[in-house]
């Protein structure tokens, strides 16, 4: 263990160095946080009325029973902002990873590094825990200061209660880590093909592609975030993390790491 | 320390150590020559368990590579061929993870201690990509000696280096020697293997030869000594060439050059037999080939087959 938090220590004050790993962790979650405050902000008032409403997919619209058409509005907006809090623990760890094994190859300190007596599996799980815990830590805290901020922006409390409904909790405190272990993983195999940093962090973010999916399908009505689908697409990503832990668990070894990394 | 019997290691069709068998003593300085692409870095990495041979077996410091691995690796101390540093962080914080990993007890003090030693503790507190070359590779071999490892490998450890900072590296390495630390040394300085190592391996995917600098010299060219002199007279060559002792003889100038067995005895009785002929003897010294004539010419016998040898 305290190899793993050696590793853990070096490479937060490593890669927090690095402005564009600390724009990404810093910077990005808090224009993801800003960004639907605001939208809150103009969307309040009593202006909204059934005809702005009629325009939501049905479903939806039936779901909001009595509510008022600006809150249902609101809650609707809120929803299309899930995808954003889903989005941190993606792109955050991807950025860290990134730099952090490229950096290493780059830079060939991995070699020093496999010359210790740390297991892979260490090494490995200092690396994820690394990029996956900011990630967490980011999303929650952000999702936090939503919460906090989003009754003085105008959102009334039906529309906050809506935050805490399962799908936002399952998403953003199940999903949420879930999706930063599956990044972290699959930007160590990008990794290990790639020696520039921003190339590789390019490639992994191919990982949001299907959490754009999600974000369309729900502004088409064709999906609808409820607690099925998210404790379905929890189960979907907890596969994908096994099989995505199983290959970098075999490509982060140390004759592969020293023979086959290109 | 280290016992190596018939190491192997291919990669695919590629073979890059073909049966090494070698023994390297407790104490021993030993140089691993080779061109580059030889397998000397393959060795390495086999012997200090970072990758798994294909063939045969080798124990370090009685520990068996495969099978001890983890152990090997925190009892030695490795150089690789480039520094690999940290170079956000302080030349403190790099040796103080290291140490770290390593289960060093003391990690202030170790880290002190070697900062001190390699006179790197004035700017201990900069970051390490501020360094020049030559103290990341003070640095490094900093990095290889915190937990104090009885076998160090170092793979090149003066490449690229200025001669000043590479003098630098080497009087450390000499000053490691006298604390009885095994030494593997891959270089391609033949100069700094020459004055550094008690023995050399001379290596191209297979061990050519191995030996003491002096006994290759001996077992390649003989003891050859020149006696130079004002001018030469063909009578003094063939008074000289008559001596029971004397394996050959050879006049190039105003030089003769004298094979023998002992020169410590036969010189004398060679100078009093040109001065009894009367030559006049200037100076008389020992012809002293180059380790990089030996290495070229153990290297051109590898691939060519034998090779004539030249005074």
């Amino acid at each position: 263990m305290d190899r793993i938090l050696t590793i853990i220590d070096k490479e937060w004050a490593e890669v927090f160095k690095n402005r564009i790993v600390l724009f990404t962790i810093g910077f990005m979650p808090l224009i993801f946080t800003i960004l639907p405050l605001a939208i809150l902000f103009f969307s309040r008032g009593e202006s909204v009325g059934n005809t702005d409403v009629a325009d939501l997919p049905p479903s939806f619209r039936a779901a909001c029973g009595s509510i008022a058409p600006a809150d249902c509005l609101q809650i609707f907006l809120i929803n299309q902002f899930l995808i954003l809090f889903m989005m941190m623990p993606l792109i955050i760890p991807v950025a860290i990873a990134a730099y952090s094994i490229v950096g290493e190859k780059t830079t060939r300190s991995l070699e020093p590094l496999l010359a210790t007596p740390i297991t892979t599996v260490e090494l490995l799980a200092a690396k994820s825990l690394a990029a996956a815990i900011p990630a967490i830590v980011a999303t929650w805290a952000c999702f936090i200061i939503f919460v906090v901020a989003a009754p003085f922006v105008g959102a009334k409390p039906v529309v906050v209660a809506s935050i805490f409904s399962p799908v936002w909790l399952v998403a953003v405190f199940v999903a949420g880590p879930l999706m930063a272990i599956m990044a972290v993983n699959f930007a160590v195999i990008i990794s290990s093909r790639i020696n520039d940093p921003r190339v590789a962090e390019q490639v992994a973010a191919v990982i949001i592609v299907p959490l754009l999916g999600m974000l369309f399908g729900q502004l088409a009505g064709v999906i609808v975030l409820n607690v099925q689908f998210m404790l379905a697409a929890v189960s979907v990503i907890l596969i994908v993390d096994v099989g995505l832990i199983y290959l970098g668990a075999r490509l982060f070894q140390r004759e592969t790491i020293l023979t086959k990394w290109k | 320390m280290i016992h190596i019997e018939s190491l192997t290691k291919a990669f695919g069709a590629l073979t890059a150590v073909d049966s090494l068998s070698l023994d390297v003593s407790e104490g021993e300085v030993f140089g691993f020559l080779g061109p580059n692409g030889a397998g000397k870095t393959t060795t390495v990495r086999m012997l200090t368990s970072l990758i798994g041979p294909t063939g045969g077996r080798a124990e370090v410091n009685g520990l068996e590579i495969g099978r001890d691995d983890d152990a090997i690796r925190a009892c030695v101390g490795i150089l690789t061929e480039t520094p690999g540093m940290y170079d956000r962080l302080s030349a403190e914080k790099n040796l103080t993870i290291f140490a770290k990993l390593y289960g060093v007890k003391d990690v202030v003090g170790q880290v002190g201690k070697y900062l001190r030693m390699l006179g790197l503790w004035e700017r201990r507190g900069d970051e390490a990509g501020s360094f020049s070359k030559g103290m990341r590779q003070k640095l490094a071999i900093a990095r290889a000696l915190l937990h104090e490892p009885k076998i160090l490998f170092f793979d090149e450890p003066t490449s690229g280096l200025d001669p000043e900072a590479a003098k630098r590296v080497r009087d450390f390495i000499a000053e490691l020697k006298t604390e009885g630390r095994t030494i593997f040394l891959c270089t391609h300085n033949l100069d700094e293997a020459d004055r550094l190592c008690d023995r050399i391996g001379i290596f191209r995917t297979r061990l050519i030869t191995v030996d003491t600098p002096a006994n290759l010299r001996r077992r390649l060219y003989g003891r050859k000594v020149v006696f130079h002199m004002k001018r030469i007279d063909p009578a003094w060559v063939e008074a000289v060439r008559t001596l029971p002792f004397v394996k050959e003889v050879q006049a190039v100038d105003t030089k003769l050059v004298v094979g023998l067995d002992a020169p410590e005895e036969h010189n004398p009785v060679i100078v009093r037999r040109l001065v009894e002929a009367g030559a006049e003897v200037q100076f008389v010294g020992e012809v002293r080939h180059s380790l990089e004539d030996i290495y070229l010419n153990f290297i051109r016998q590898e691939t060519e087959g034998p090779q004539p040898v030249d005074n």
